[in-house]
């Protein structure tokens, strides 16, 4: 069985971590750029315009992207042919982001109490999601999540009865009541089926999906075609000042679910849609 | 229209300015976002003295990222305004002036600002190393203990806005 000692993915987070606030992934900016050339609106050019400057200055290495640097959302798909050694693997994916915080100078953005509020000072804890997979390789995901857009996110248990139709209408309703709020244009990641924990995590895991790529199968690559049309048929544009660019990309992902539900969790992302990888 | 407004920040000088316009805005203005506008509030209610004085003042609703040795501060985007709405208009009726945010906020934020002749401005969110590039000072001046959260005191030049709302009811969000 192939050894892993979990100092290794401690690296690698730290190091994506940092990474993914400085260097926007270029499947974002090249889109943002398309869709720039393709707003007639000054004012949303104009916004294009400063996102773009942003985001050059950003990867000069001494400002992150965005303040909002993020909850660590960290992915592993772990091999079962892999014994993963040196210590607790939370607390390594932890220390990742601990280190990855102070030495990128990233903003200390987790409390620790939804109440109590008490900043944790390290960012840590990470939102950490395992899957046990087949083979003997380790596969890390950092995706840093600003919550301006994550609190525009919505989960409904829908009815079978209602289909693709009542299930489009509401994932377009969270696009709209969102408005200028969560930093248009968006990503949205869409999670169908399965139950109501497995919705969100599956709409959590479609904002990883790099930008033009569409579900294999094509019944859900058209739906993400059409709610993308619909979505940026809204008009909110670039920061809500209206445009023809709401949404940069709609990645839907679908499981299997019960005969009584059809659950639709839809998670926003902002135009600073960041996520990093590496196979270990 | 673009517009260059400089401090003191008064009704005034900000009843020029329609929604949709740009500005470059240059002063002295403050960070404070949802923890401390909870704070403020508390201790307006209580009656307490308060560590800023809020007549003619800008908030900026920003939370940044630390501040790399020989810069004044880090990565310094808006946050999301809405939440800050239920605090807003304790303090426009104390003399607050201009609220730096992004996004479309409640209509009693809105009519309160209009009622009170103030601004509320729009920053461009995720540009927080652009913006950043606009600030030439900050200190920290209360609620140290809550980290990104305290209030800043900032030196801003030429920090590059928009009008959201202006003081005459106008909204860009409405267009």
């Amino acid at each position: 069985m192939r050894e892993l000692n979990v100092a290794e993915i401690t690296d690698a987070v730290a190091e994506m971590f940092v990474h993914a606030n400085y260097f926007l992934g270029e499947d974002v900016s090249e889109c943002l750029s398309a869709c720039a050339s393709a707003e007639e609106s000054e004012i949303a050019r104009s916004v294009f315009g400063s996102i773009e400057e942003n985001l050059k200055i950003a990867a000069e290495g001494v400002f992150p992207i965005c303040q909002d640097t993020g909850m660590a959302c960290v992915f592993l798909e772990i091999g079962q042919d892999v014994h993963l050694t040196g210590g607790d693997l939370h607390e390594a994916v932890n220390e990742g982001v601990r280190r990855g915080c102070a030495e990128g100078y990233l903003r200390q953005t987790i409390v620790e109490d939804p109440f109590r509020r008490k900043n944790t000072k390290d960012s840590t804890p990470a939102d950490i999601n395992i899957d046990i997979v087949p083979g003997d390789k380790v596969k890390v995901t950092v995706a840093p999540k600003g919550f301006g857009s994550e609190n525009m996110s919505q989960i409904r248990m829908l009815t079978p009865g209602e289909g693709v139709e009542g299930a489009e209408d509401f994932i377009v309703k969270v696009c709209e009541d969102a408005g200028g709020r969560p930093c248009p244009p968006i990503v949205v990641g869409v999670g169908i089926g399965g139950n109501f924990n497995k919705a969100a995590l599956m709409a959590k895991k479609a904002l990883l999906r790099p930008i033009g790529q569409h579900n294999e199968d094509p019944f859900y690559a058209e739906m993400e075609e059409r709610l993308l049309t619909r979505i940026n048929d809204l008009g909110i544009g670039p920061q809500g000042f209206g445009g023809s660019t709401t949404a940069l990309a709609v990645n839907v992902i679908a499981a299997p679910t019960h005969i009584a539900g059809l659950p639709v969790a839809v998670n926003i992302n902002c135009h600073v849609s960041r996520h990093e990888e590496i196979t270990l | 229209m673009q517009h260059t407004i400089t401090e003191p920040f008064t009704k005034e000088k900000l009843s020029v300015l329609r929604a949709g316009d740009s500005v470059l805005l240059t002063g002295t203005i403050y960070a404070a976002r949802d923890a401390a506008h909870k704070r403020l509030t508390e201790m307006i209610a209580d009656g307490e003295p308060l560590p800023l004085q809020i007549e003619n003042q800008v908030f900026y609703y920003m939370g940044p990222t630390p501040a790399r040795p020989g810069y004044p501060i880090g990565s310094a985007g808006p946050t999301t305004s809405y939440r800050m709405d239920s605090f807003t208009p304790t303090l426009l009726k104390l003399g607050l002036t201009g609220m730096i945010g992004k996004g479309p906020r409640g209509d009693e934020v809105k009519n309160c600002a209009r009622e009170e002749g103030a601004v509320y401005f729009a920053a461009i969110g995720g540009a927080g190393a652009l913006i950043a590039q606009s600030i030439q000072a900050s200190e920290v001046v209360a609620f140290a203990e809550t980290g990104t959260e305290a209030i800043r005191k900032l030196y801003v030049k030429d920090m590059p806005l928009i009008v959201a709302y202006d003081a005459e009811g106008g909204d860009v969000y409405d267009r």
